[in-house]
């Protein structure tokens, strides 16, 4: 057993998390968002300076070959920071998958390229009319002459509005709710047929909904199996739910510090509210709650690259739905016990439960997982 | 003991139903059950709907143009009016400067501000909180210094309040001011009305979490007020925010609103799909609704107890405190089940989450969740 992270890890990290400090103000930030992109192609390409975007890249192609527990250092400190920036997207889910399931044309074609800062990616999966669960697509794509021919329709795809490529996922055979019969495709943004409308979100980033139109796609646009594309789109899910449990800490932490601010600063009534003991307890409960949340998220990046599939999904959703819980409650505690503070625009507080808030909506809500666990529990 | 309404309450439900159905604008109903933000105009409409059929301002005394309304009548009115999708009325001026200026104020301010409140010609924002006071609303600060003249002399008004709700749309703000700084704080506040058009007010947008523009602060530099505009007796003030805040209690738990979400949610799950089938057959997120369905089954009863204990006692107690608590929980819970049942489509902004994000704000305002606890453990507990 051991819980110690290695030199150059820590190093990353601190690289990082002061690199954020510099570079990422809570007012910067603001600007980030208000641009045309939503977020800065400036700080993304000192990311890929830093070495962040090669994480999945392998080191035979240039890259760090980094591990889920190397996401997890990076995510915590994007948290703590509420970077805007597509790291999420382009290299954890879509840079992951293309590593674990790309051919090594398709890894040597777009890796490096995600690496150097160069392609941006977005994974098209969820559709109009399905809840979390991952095997509902109704999406299409029959055999064409030397490809594929793509329909359908896919809705909050996230980073989907500045994506350069899409990875779509479209039923090849099967029922719509079906297991098999699933495949994935790399498709380009700007192709004929694809129609992307992209909105902001609730947290201050963006996604998009994406129609396909007929959309042609040669055969080596194929990721991995036909049909099979099922355990790929899980795996890839579940490495970005451990990176989303790691940001969950991260922001957590801050708003811990934050509160813990507050309390000392506020005074009412001739004293600092922190010396209440009702509001000293409560904050107590946030940090014991996240103290719990990093375990998982630690539980979550170790088995995340775990090779028995039922033992990662078990451990992700048993973390994803821990995390949602105590995310939830230590984002509500910290806006009451800002009092009004935490409900204006103005102070980052309501921006970190905001984003705590869609983290938890994403790839499956702490219910949905809850479900999951609790459904397992029947077949021990 | 029994639990139902009276013959006459049933039949007054009934003409309040009527009236409500035959004329409530249909687009304003369809932004409110939308949880849409609301212009001055939506209210503004329905207040001049209200007080053409003499429903201005109902629990009023009659000789100021109120209705005669028991409490429960009231009740039903606020119940029948979240079901149908009316604007809640802004409580400003007709729940707290009005019973406030009817209780302690003199003719002239009756004859001067009553009428407009009435009505909604006059538009009222409440000049309380301060950067410093919240909670601890009597450490406020805001000064007005008398300054002697020729008629009598006016107040010179400086100072900030925050918070203020709809300033920015208002025509009088009603004011907590310090006019004595020795002795207790609470003795040397005085109750101040000010003209929102007087030179030297001016209000800053306060934007919330969700985007939205409800709230603001209020600048006061060097404004000068005239001494008729002084509720009552100067540093008495404190005395009638007490009576305002006890005042027009009946809908401070929601219940209404609360059953008007808890329909709207119910309908949400029944369209919304998880796995093909609809959301509401999802056992867990079922057993959620039922949990706050629960809640707000007990809240009614409670409301309904508390207004026959007003009504008999007419001494303000601690169920107002009771009610406030569950029932911004119960709003709460509300808007995070119907944020929840979105799924992913709760990510995108302008649709449904931001209710989820505002309704932070019900724990928070009108003396916060802790501040009610304090009460609760005073008067019923005695600690």
């Amino acid at each position: 057993m051991n819980f110690d992270y290695e030199e150059a890890q820590l190093a990353l990290q601190e690289t990082l998390r002061r690199f954020i400090g510099r570079e990422y103000g809570f007012e910067k930030r603001r600007t980030y968002i208000a641009s045309a992109d939503g977020f800065s192609r400036d700080v993304w390409s000192k990311f890929a300076d830093l070495g962040i975007l090669a994480m999945p890249c392998p080191s035979h192609l240039g890259g760090i070959g980094g591990t889920a527990v190397d996401t997890m250092l990076v995510m915590e400190i994007l948290g703590r920071g509420l970077v805007v920036e597509p790291y999420l997207t382009t290299v954890v889910l879509c840079g992951g998958l293309i590593r674990d399931a790309g051919s090594d044309s398709q890894q040597g074609a777009l890796l490096p390229l995600i690496a150097e800062g160069d392609l941006l990616m977005a994974l098209g999966h969820h559709e109009p009319g399905t809840r979390y669960e991952l095997n509902h697509v109704a999406t299409r794509a029959r055999p064409a002459s030397d490809g594929y021919v793509i329909d359908g329709a896919k809705s909050v795809v996230l980073g989907g509005d500045t994506a350069d490529k899409l990875i779509v996922s479209a039923r090849t055979s099967g029922d719509v709710r079906d297991v098999l019969g699933l495949s994935l495709f790399i498709v380009d943004a700007t192709a004929p047929g694809v129609r992307v409308v992209g909105y902001p979100t609730q947290d201050g980033r963006r996604a998009a909904d994406i129609d396909l139109a007929e959309v042609r796609v040669g055969a080596d646009a194929l990721v991995g199996q036909r049909d099979r594309a099922l355990p790929i789109i899980e795996r890839a899910i579940d490495h970005s739910i451990a990176a989303l449990c790691a940001e969950a800490v991260g922001i957590m932490s801050a708003l811990n510090e934050a509160t813990l601010e507050y309390l000392k600063v506020r005074t009412q009534f001739g004293q600092p509210i922190g010396s209440f003991q009702a509001l000293q307890h409560r904050m107590v409960d946030m940090v014991v709650a996240t103290e719990q949340a990093r375990s998982m998220a630690t539980l979550a990046a170790v088995r995340a690259d775990s090779h028995d599939s039922a033992e990662r999904r078990f451990a992700l959703s048993a973390a994803k739905a821990y995390v949602g819980q105590a995310a939830r409650r230590v984002g509500q505690e910290a806006v009451q016990l800002h009092g009004g503070m935490g409900v204006v625009d103005e102070f980052s507080v309501s921006h970190h439960f905001k984003r705590l808030t869609m983290i938890n909506a994403t790839f499956g809500d702490a219910d949905h997982h809850l479900g999951y666990v609790s459904e397992r529990l029947l077949a021990v | 003991m029994h639990l139902e309404f009276t013959p006459e309450e049933q039949d007054f439900r009934a003409v309040v139903r009527e009236f409500i159905d035959g004329n409530l604008p249909a687009e304003v109903a369809a932004r409110v059950n939308a949880r849409k933000p609301l212009g001055k105009d939506d209210f503004a409409r329905w207040q001049k709907i209200l007080h053409g059929r003499g429903w201005g301002v109902p629990t009023w005394p009659r000789e100021f143009g109120g209705a005669g309304w028991t409490p429960i009548q009231q009740f039903i009115f606020e119940e029948e009016s979240a079901d149908a999708g009316a604007p809640m009325q802004l409580p400003f001026g007709p729940k707290m400067v009005g019973p406030v200026i009817i209780a302690f104020g003199n003719e002239f301010q009756r004859k001067r501000f009553l009428p407009g409140i009435a009505s909604g010609e006059d538009w009222w924002c409440q000049g309380f909180s301060e950067p410093g006071a919240g909670s601890d609303l009597a450490s406020l600060k805001m000064r007005a210094e008398r300054v002697p003249g020729p008629d009598g002399g006016h107040y010179l008004v400086n100072g900030q309040k925050t918070w203020t709700t709809y300033a920015h749309y208002a025509d009088w703000i009603f004011c907590l001011v310090r006019t004595r700084s020795d002795g207790r704080p609470q003795e040397g506040i005085s109750f101040l009305l000010v003209d929102m058009k007087t030179p030297g007010v001016s209000v800053r947008p306060i934007v919330m979490l969700d985007g939205g523009h409800e709230i603001n602060e209020v600048w006061f530099e060097n404004v000068e007020v005239p001494m008729r505009n002084l509720v009552g007796d100067e540093n008495r003030g404190w005395t009638y925010a007490k009576f305002l805040l006890d005042q027009e209690r009946t809908d401070i738990a929601r219940v209404g609103r609360s059953k008007a979400a808890l329909k709207q949610l119910k309908g949400i799950a029944r369209r919304e799909l998880d796995g093909g089938r609809p959301l509401i057959e999802n056992q867990r997120f079922r057993d959620r609704i039922a949990q706050v369905e629960l809640e707000l089954i007990a809240l009614e009863i409670t409301n309904l107890r508390a207004l026959s204990t007003m009504a008999k006692k007419r001494e303000p107690g601690p169920e107002p405190s009771l009610l406030k608590l569950k029932g911004s929980e119960i709003e709460q819970m509300l808007s995070e089940l119907m944020m929840q049942a979105l799924g992913h489509r709760s990510i995108p902004r302008g649709e449904g989450s931001g209710n989820y994000f505002n309704c932070r704000k019900t724990s928070i305002y009108g003396g916060s969740n802790e501040i009610q606890k304090n009460i609760i453990s005073r008067m019923i507990l005695g600690l």
